[in-house]
């Protein structure tokens, strides 16, 4: 395969001498930008800057050739002048940073940074939005009419239709159908009809831009073709937080070295001889990243959830976990024996209700007191881009004694001023929380997972987690991704690159977020979370959203039922330190169109987006102003003007949010 | 006020009644209703009405739980000082001193693992204890692709496959997995160990019946429990009794709605070493119509001429088996497991399965190293035959010539599990515990002389069939395991087998196990 892919971008067809400039971002800084908006605006955009930029014809081409196409103009100026030291690269070292830059987009300004950290203030639960009730209404009946069709599809086709495709859900030859009809009907029936949206091809590193495989069905996704070509996309899609997906770098060497010492495999379960010096180092060191005094790491994600839960609690004992939790957790809920019970996702008024309801009445039945209670949470929602009220939790955990598992899957790296988590980001001594848990698939750019608590939690867990005892142990190429990608995050190698990269993840983060607010967009999710999750509401916008992102190469994950409440299917950005504001105002553009085009912004207002006060009212005075000038409870529904956005972005992405 | 009075009062009553119910728009369709329907028949329309009455009382009745009759109505006092009393347990036990013992006997490998490992006191060892059967790990081709995969993919795909995750190598995995095999499809997973634990549940669904081998590992006994089926155990590779309960199965559902049965078996067992037989399990699979879930995991790559696994060591079509589940973590030495089957198989657990749509795709690199490791299986299949004449030798060393032990495992396994002798459990009444002690002191002994090699981990096992219901129960056996590789020369095979006996012998001859052996009496 890789003989194949060496040259996979396609834009790498281009001559070398124009991506150059990609080395000198503050010059070309304005003319790319310039390239995102139509003629008219350019003259607009040009006095916004200040910045002298030469003429440069209105590109008729779509959106996602332009950082390359309007990046001309500055580079043909730099050829002219025999005077300047500037020596342009050759075409070998262009070609090399290009490669870079699609793995990690060069930071265009050190303005565009931004420290992730709790402020203080109770977390508050973030305002969900509302869309008029007509889309309510027209989303519902877009599934009844799904399903309705579905259902006549699925009567005639037995009856009448092509054998072999029902075969499947027959009985045949004395065997049940391997699934129900009523089991894959959404499956077959819905789920098809977008299932070109989902596990796309892709090939390469999913950093800055991930390459897509181009694919094509002929029979209504039910098999596909590829087509031969590939196309480069903006990643929004991969949970490379930090960047961390690159093929070149510090923590590349380590792994090439790694491999070319130690293989590939340590072929041997952690107990029987799968441990290794490396993987013992890789303990201490996330042990001392996320401040516990030990951890253990896993060689998968899912399964550090699956099988810990079986280890730490078992019949007798409760489980309190919140209902939007991950399926890795429920699952090791279920195999731990223990009773399950759930709360409202991140109301602690409802858990605390059912730790009082729990410890009162005992166990069911027996009324014996719960040997122990292990509330489970995750710091940073995937589907939501909420984070756990953790305050919240470790006031009630004082009064009600019960112990806490924090699953950090996606904040560990993502939040918080030194990237370890929601601890981290809200100044919480994790020694408060009992077991942390997190992937090293995310934020770090390898695979895998890890546990962490006190020291005889961990010899307990060692011991009988049968993942660890039984199941493989991690890989040495992934343990030296570990280690380099946390000592490039602390400083230890490559220093400040980690601080960059954690405060361009949380400047690009709040820039998006209040971008897609101020143009209209439902926009769920607490201010820092790198999770973006936006609301399409009807199943059809689903498909059409991808689509249409698609086209102007940008790379999105589109969720529905069951992954989400019936109504509020969704389109997610995953923002990463890898984008530079370039690539946020490209996505910007890019929702704003299609944001028009599917009728998308809804909002009314009052989740933010909200206009600037005007000179000389601060935030603190924000409600006499209101009542002086008469507009107390007046929202206007937020409908921006990109090139407002884009203009005011920088400045209002550092401040609160409104 | 007498009689007439009341009345009076009650008809002027009742005629503003009347009036006023009048007055209500669409009073006179309701009357009408009533009159013509009831034929002014008073008795029936006050039954009626009561039980109009009692509808809706019973509509405005506040709702209670089923769940909750057991319940305890506390004052908020109480509740306060039940919260204040309740002391929970500690998160885990403290450890027991054998757990502890273990744990820091832990052997920690510095550098590559091969047949020669370094450990970290510094002693350099034969390594008996992994799965590393053909030296893979040590192979130069293997290396030089992943780094080349390195640089083009990086580490990590960093998300689920079903989200941007999957990438060119992990289909040419698959598409190679199915090819070498002759399935007509493959699905990668990430992790070998929860392979089969997230197959099982994603076709098996409540009501369906599963009929399992009593003696399968916990791999499969997590996936039998998250699946809610109708669970039936056979006795160990005992395919008499699996067809005694096939036929009770098919007969208490000849009557009933047909549902999904399956066979849930290893082709190698994990806690014994010994070998399926298939042709007879497709042969009673295709009587009773069962379909048959194969845990391949340690006969891929193991069993066979160029190392297929069971079908092809005991020539049966690997498309008769519904579902092969494998691991690529074990000699592959890459990592990850996958499931082979018919296109549907393959189709439906990428929707189902939630070890796969759950979790993050795995590393290209590892992707990569399995298909190199699979085509240079079927390029040069001598290196099993070197393989198995290793475990002919190194058997050949410790089976036959031991007073103490004997091996179960076939013969082709390069796991050789070695439990005590019946005779010897019987003479010297070793508890199960006592056999645990027994052999981790036979593998300290063979470490201090330089073969590292393990027990078999029953403790999750056994922890996990505690809570599994009844039926489920099945002893493991305490068991020494060695694994034996082809890496290794005639002479070092023989030398360490020659070690391991000495060092059991040694362990069981010492003084304080020999008082164990005196009788109580």
């Amino acid at each position: 395969m890789p003989r194949k892919l060496s040259n996979p971008f396609s834009t790498s067809t281009m001559p070398p001498s124009e991506k150059a400039v990609e080395r000198r971002p503050s010059q070309s800084k304005a003319n790319r930008l310039a390239g995102f908006f139509s003629s008219k605006s350019k003259d607009q955009q040009t006095a916004q800057h200040a910045v002298p930029s030469p003429p440069i014809s209105p590109s008729p081409s779509p959106l996602p050739t332009i950082s390359l196409s309007a990046a001309n103009g500055g580079e043909l100026n730099t050829d002219e002048t025999p005077t300047t030291l500037f020596e342009p690269p050759s075409a070998d070292e262009a070609k090399r940073q290009q490669r870079r830059d699609a793995q990690f987009g060069p930071l265009l300004s050190p303005g565009h940074l931004y420290v992730s950290a709790h402020q203080g203030e109770p977390l508050e639960a973030p305002v969900e939005d509302e869309p008029p009730y007509y889309v309510v209404l027209t989303t519902y009946i877009s599934y009844l009419l799904l399903i309705a069709f579905g259902h006549a599809r699925d009567f005639f086709g037995k009856r009448f239709g092509d054998k072999k495709r029902y075969q499947s859900l027959k009985v045949s030859n004395g065997y049940a159908p391997l699934s129900d009809d009523f089991d894959s009907f959404y499956v077959r029936r819905l789920k098809r009809r977008l299932d070109d949206c989902f596990a796309r091809p892709t090939s390469g590193v999913p950093g800055r831009y991930i390459t897509i495989i181009d694919r094509k069905s002929d029979d209504f996704n039910l098999s596909y073709k590829f087509t031969g070509t590939y196309t480069e996309t903006l990643n929004l899609s991969s949970y490379n937080y930090l960047g961390f997906a690159q093929s070149e770098g510090p923590c590349a060497d380590a792994v090439e070295e790694c491999v070319r010492k130690s293989g590939i495999s340590y072929a041997s379960p952690r107990a029987d001889a799968g441990t290794s010096d490396l993987a013992l180092e890789v303990e201490r060191e996330v042990a001392q990243f996320v401040g516990k005094p030990a951890a253990m790491v896993f060689s998968m994600g899912f399964v550090t959830n699956a099988g810990t839960f079986p280890a730490l609690v078992s019949k007798g004992c409760l489980i309190i976990s919140d209902e939007l939790n991950h399926a890795s957790i429920r699952i090791g809920a279920r195999l731990s024996g223990a009773v399950i019970r759930s709360f409202k996702h991140n109301n602690m008024e409802d858990l605390e209700r059912k730790l009082r309801e729990a410890i009162s009445q005992g166990q069911p039945r027996t009324h014996r007191p719960w040997k122990k209670i292990l509330v489970a949470v995750e710091g940073l929602y995937s589907m939501e881009g909420t984070m756990v009220d953790l305050p919240g939790v470790l006031a009630l955990k004082k009064k009600y004694k019960f112990f806490l598992y924090v699953d950090e899957a996606h904040s560990i790296g993502a939040l918080g001023p030194r990237g370890r988590g929601v601890c981290d980001y809200f100044g919480i001594d994790p020694a408060e929380v009992d077991v942390l848990m997190g992937t090293l698939t995310k934020a770090f750019g390898a695979n895998g997972g890890y546990i962490a608590g006190e020291k005889h939690i961990i010899d307990a867990l060692r011991i009988s987690n049968p993942a660890t005892v039984l199941g493989e142990s991690p890989t040495p190429f992934v343990l030296m991704q570990i280690l380099s990608s946390l000592r490039v995050i602390t400083g230890e190698v490559a220093p400040g690159q980690g601080e960059e990269r954690l405060q361009r993840l949380a400047f690009n983060s709040r820039y998006l977020r209040l971008g897609l607010k101020r143009l209209g967009f439902i926009v769920y999710g607490h201010d820092d979370s790198p999770i973006i999750p936006i609301v399409l509401y009807n199943p059809a916008k689903m498909p059409a959203f991808s689509h249409e992102m698609l086209k102007r190469k940008i790379s999105v994950v589109v969720v529905g039922y069951p992954a989400t409440p019936l109504i509020s299917s969704r389109a997610r950005f995953c923002v990463s330190a890898a984008h530079n504001k370039d690539d946020m105002d490209r996505i910007l553009a890019a929702c704003d169109e299609v944001g028009d085009i599917l009728q998308l912004k809804y909002s009314t207002g009052i989740a933010g987006g909200q206009e600037p006060l005007p000179e000389g009212v601060t935030p603190e005075m924000e409600k006499e102003w209101r009542r002086a000038s008469g507009l107390e409870g007046v929202i206007k529904p937020p409908r921006w003007r990109l090139e407002d956005v884009i203009a005011r972005g920088v400045q209002d992405a550092k401040e609160k949010l409104r | 006020m007498d009689l007439h009075e009341v009345q009076a009062h009650l008809n002027v009553w009742l005629q503003d009644a009347a009036v006023t119910f009048q007055k209500v728009p669409g009073s006179a369709v309701l009357i009408r209703y009533v009159r013509s329907s009831y034929q002014n028949d008073p008795v029936r329309s006050a039954i009626e009405l009561v039980l109009v009455i009692f509808f809706i009382r019973y509509l405005m009745a506040p709702s209670y739980s089923t769940s909750k009759q057991n319940y305890v109505k506390l004052t908020e006092d109480e509740i306060d000082e039940l919260v204040g009393e309740w002391t929970p347990e500690p998160l885990v036990a403290p450890l027991a001193a054998h757990e502890q013992a273990e744990l820091d006997k832990l052997p920690v490998i510095v550098g590559p693992t091969g047949p020669k490992s370094k450990l970290a006191n510094g002693k350099t060892v034969t390594n008996l204890a992994s799965y590393n059967f053909y030296n893979f790990n040590a192979n130069e081709q293997i290396k030089e692709k992943a780094i080349q995969t390195l640089r083009t993919y990086g580490v990590g795909p960093c998300g689920p496959p079903q989200f941007y995750g999957t990438q060119d190598v992990h289909l040419k995995t698959e598409a190679d997995i199915a090819s070498y095999l002759g399935t007509e499809g493959c699905i990668f997973y990430a992790h070998s160990f929860s392979t089969i634990s997230s197959v099982i549940p994603s076709f098996c669904k409540r009501g369906d019946i599963i009929v399992a081998d009593r003696g399968v590992n916990l791999s499969i006994r997590r996936g039998l429990e998250l699946s809610r089926s109708n669970i039936k155990w056979y006795n160990h590779n005992d395919l008499e009794d699996l067809e005694q309960m096939m036929r009770k199965v098919a007969k208490e559902q000849a009557v009933k709605k047909l549902t999904r049965r399956f066979i849930v078996t290893e082709a190698l067992f994990e806690t014994t070493g010994e070998i399926n037989n298939l042709p007879k399990l497709i042969e009673l699979k295709e009587k009773y119509k069962f379909r048959l879930i194969l845990d391949e995991t340690w006969s891929f790559g193991v069993l066979g001429r160029t190392g297929r696994g069971l079908t092809e060591a005991q020539n049966v079509d690997p498309t008769q088996v519904d579902m092969i589940v494998g691991s690529l973590a074990g000699p592959l030495c890459a990592g990850g497991g996958f499931c082979a089957g018919s296109k549907d198989v393959v189709e439906h657990q990428k929707v189902t399965s939630t070890a796969y749509t759950f979790s993050a795709a795995p590393s290209a690199m590892l992707a990569v190293t399995a298909s190199e490791s699979i085509n240079l299986l079927q390029s040069n299949p001598e290196i099993l035959l070197q393989c198995r004449e290793n475990i002919r030798l190194m058997r050949a060393q410790l089976d036959p010539r031991s007073d103490w032990v004997v091996c179960t495992s076939a013969p082709e396994n390069p796991v050789m599990l070695l439990v005590f002798k019946p005779e010897v459990v019987k003479a010297r009444r070793l508890s199960v515990e006592d056999q645990e002690r027994l052999m981790q002191e036979c593998v300290d002994e063979a470490l201090a002389n330089g073969v590292l090699i393990t027990r078999l981990k029953s403790l999750p096992i056994l922890h996990h069939s505690s809570i599994l219901k009844d039926g489920a129960a099945h002893s493991v056996a305490p068991a020494l395991k060695v694994c034996v590789t082809s890496a290794l020369s005639k002479k070092d095979v023989e030398k360490a087998g020659v070690t391991i006996r000495h060092a059991i012998t040694k362990v069981m001859t010492r003084k304080t196990n020999n008082k164990l052996g005196v009788p109580a009496a």
